[in-house]
């Protein structure tokens, strides 16, 4: 079982060393990737994904819990501990959700009540994070986009046994970040963000902030930022809402936006 | 001079594999040469030249099958190649016929397979899969992990001793192991065999004739109802 992993400082676009020389993910860990388009984000992601070994332009070399990664991470698909889901990512499958559930099932389980148990729970968990409910018996393909990102995350989370998994901006379609994150920390796994979400840049344990290339710092979410999160949450859960009623063509009410109320703002200062 | 054939359907990223296997070869101090086999149009060699001024050249197939006519032009490649000073030389083939498949004993077979093409592909690709030493699936970036997987499992299934290399060609992930093995693979000699017979000898569509039905073909020719008939010469 791995236990951490970490990353060995390289160099920015600019050939500027990284600033944090080693930058270690335990297990557990939930973390976020931010900094501006184009300042390096994804290529420090596919650095942890190839395991570099100072063979990619960072310069930049991943360790397994403090050792070069196994040649079997690299050699057999089967050992890749890292599972990593970006925009890009779809499911090309038309079977019913259920039956493709169920082929996927079939490869990691043994016996057939544990495939109906690992179904069972990846779509509880999908529907958990998406306010559209997935039917088993719906196509893939009529699957909306916030349904596709939350079934992505919720049998990668469930069904493989990846302890690594990377996410590249995918929070922007339909699901619930708060409780995303929230179910997300029940799994004993690595979860690292790549994301311009403020709630999930907060919810983190950490950030790691990237410019030109470079990782320019490392902040842990402090004890300000952590007291803000319940409501940085209902704002992000506010706007779901009103984005939900807005769509099922409703009026937006004052009441609506009880979540801007100071008094609610001056509970969480205390 | 080491031999790689590369085979697989059209664009599931041969080609951006290669990219990636010539640039990491170079980095090592070796001098790759590359041809590209298809049927009536390619410009892999050109592109390849300008990127990395490395020997190339292609060959149209035109009427014959391509993995026929690379069993034809293999023999002089290997001359040109060792001719221009080259230590591995990368074959491209257009790899359309499933039935063929254009590896060799000596040389290190290739296919590549693109993992958006749905779970069954490795059911369907025959002996290109099944007489390769190498799968290479590229394209995981674009596909559910669950995909990746059952992909992936097909293919073990179908060829359980072919090693499985996942990849994003675009980015070059998951290539680096593949160049260790080709710099790993013998020397080629001088003769050098196919790795399987390529099926049914005079095939009458080949040589041309254009009838359709039955009747107006021999040798080995299957039947509407999935049989498998021979005639002798009408
Ligand atoms: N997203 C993604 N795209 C890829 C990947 N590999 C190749 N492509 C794209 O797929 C297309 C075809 O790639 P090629 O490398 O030209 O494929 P090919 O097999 O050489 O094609 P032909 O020689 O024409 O049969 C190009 O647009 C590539 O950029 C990959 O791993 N991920
Ligand atoms: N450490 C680095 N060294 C060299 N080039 C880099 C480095 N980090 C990023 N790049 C290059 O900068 C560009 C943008 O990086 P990318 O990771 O795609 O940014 P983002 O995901 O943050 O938008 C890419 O072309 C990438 O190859
Ligand atoms: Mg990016
Ligand atoms: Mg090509
Ligand atoms: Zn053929």
């Amino acid at each position: 079982m791995i236990e951490r992993i970490s990353v060995l400082a390289g160099r920015g676009r600019r050939s500027e060393a990284d600033a944090v020389p080693c930058l270690e993910f335990r297990m557990g860990d939930v973390v976020s990737i931010v900094g501006q388009t184009g300042s390096g984000k994804t290529t420090l992601i596919n650095d942890i994904e190839m395991f570099a070994a100072g063979d990619t332009p960072s310069g930049r070399r991943v360790l397994i819990d403090g050792e070069p990664a196994p040649a079997a991470f690299r050699d057999d698909p089967a050992c890749n501990p890292v599972a990593m889901i970006t925009q890009h990512t779809t499911f090309l499958s038309d079977l019913p959700v259920g039956d493709f559930l169920h082929a996927h099932a079939r490869i990691r389980k043994a016996t057939p009540e544990e495939m109906a148990t690992a179904v069972a729970r990846t779509l509880d968990f999908a529907n958990e994070l998406t306010g559209e409910p997935i039917a088993p018996a719906s196509r893939m393909t009529e699957l909306s986009g916030g349904q596709v990102r939350a079934l992505l995350i919720a049998d990668a989370t469930v069904i493989c046994h990846t302890p690594i998994i990377l996410l590249d901006e995918v929070e922007n379609a339909g699901i619930h970040r708060g409780r995303t994150l929230a179910l997300l920390r029940q799994h004993r796994k690595i979860f690292i963000f790549v994301t311009h979400d403020p709630n999930i840049t907060l919810l983190s344990d950490y950030r790691i902030v990237m410019k030109e290339g470079r990782i320019a710092a490392l902040l842990p979410t402090d004890e300000i930022e952590r007291s803000l999160r319940p409501a940085v949450t209902g704002l992000d859960d506010m706007m779901s809402r009103l984005r939900d009623q807005l769509r099922c063509g409703q009026r937006v009410r004052p009441s609506d936006l009880d979540a801007l109320r100071p008094a609610q703002l001056r509970s969480f200062r205390e | 001079m080491k031999l790689v054939i590369c085979a697989g359907p059209a664009t599931t990223g041969k080609t951006s594999v290669l990219r990636h296997v010539i640039k990491k070869l170079l980095e090592r101090g070796h001098r790759p040469a590359f041809l590209k086999l298809d049927i009536q149009f390619a410009e892999e060699d050109e592109l390849i030249t300008r990127e990395f001024a490395i020997p190339t050249r292609k060959v149209y197939s035109g009427e014959l099958c391509p993995d026929h006519c690379l069993v034809i032009v293999l023999k002089d490649s290997m001359v040109w190649g060792q001719k221009t000073g080259s230590d591995v030389l990368l074959v491209e083939t257009a790899g359309l016929c499933l039935r063929c498949s254009p590896y060799v004993e000596d040389g290190l077979g290739v296919i590549v397979l693109e993992a958006t093409s749905g779970m069954n592909l490795p059911l369907k690709v025959g002996p290109m899969l099944t007489l390769a030493d190498v799968a290479v699936v590229t394209k995981v970036d674009r596909v559910s992990q669950a995909e990746r997987e059952v992909f992936r499992a097909r293919i073990q299934d179908v060829a359980p001793a072919v090693r499985i290399r996942e990849a994003n060609a675009l980015y070059g992930i998951g290539l680096g192991p593949l160049v260790d093995t080709i710099l790993a693979t013998p020397d080629i000699g001088d003769t050098t065999l196919l790795r399987g017979s390529p099926p049914a000898g005079s095939c009458t569509i080949c040589t041309g004739a254009r009838e359709i039905g039955q009747t107006s073909h021999f040798g080995r020719a299957k039947t509407f109802d999935n049989g498998l008939t021979y005639e002798g010469a009408r």
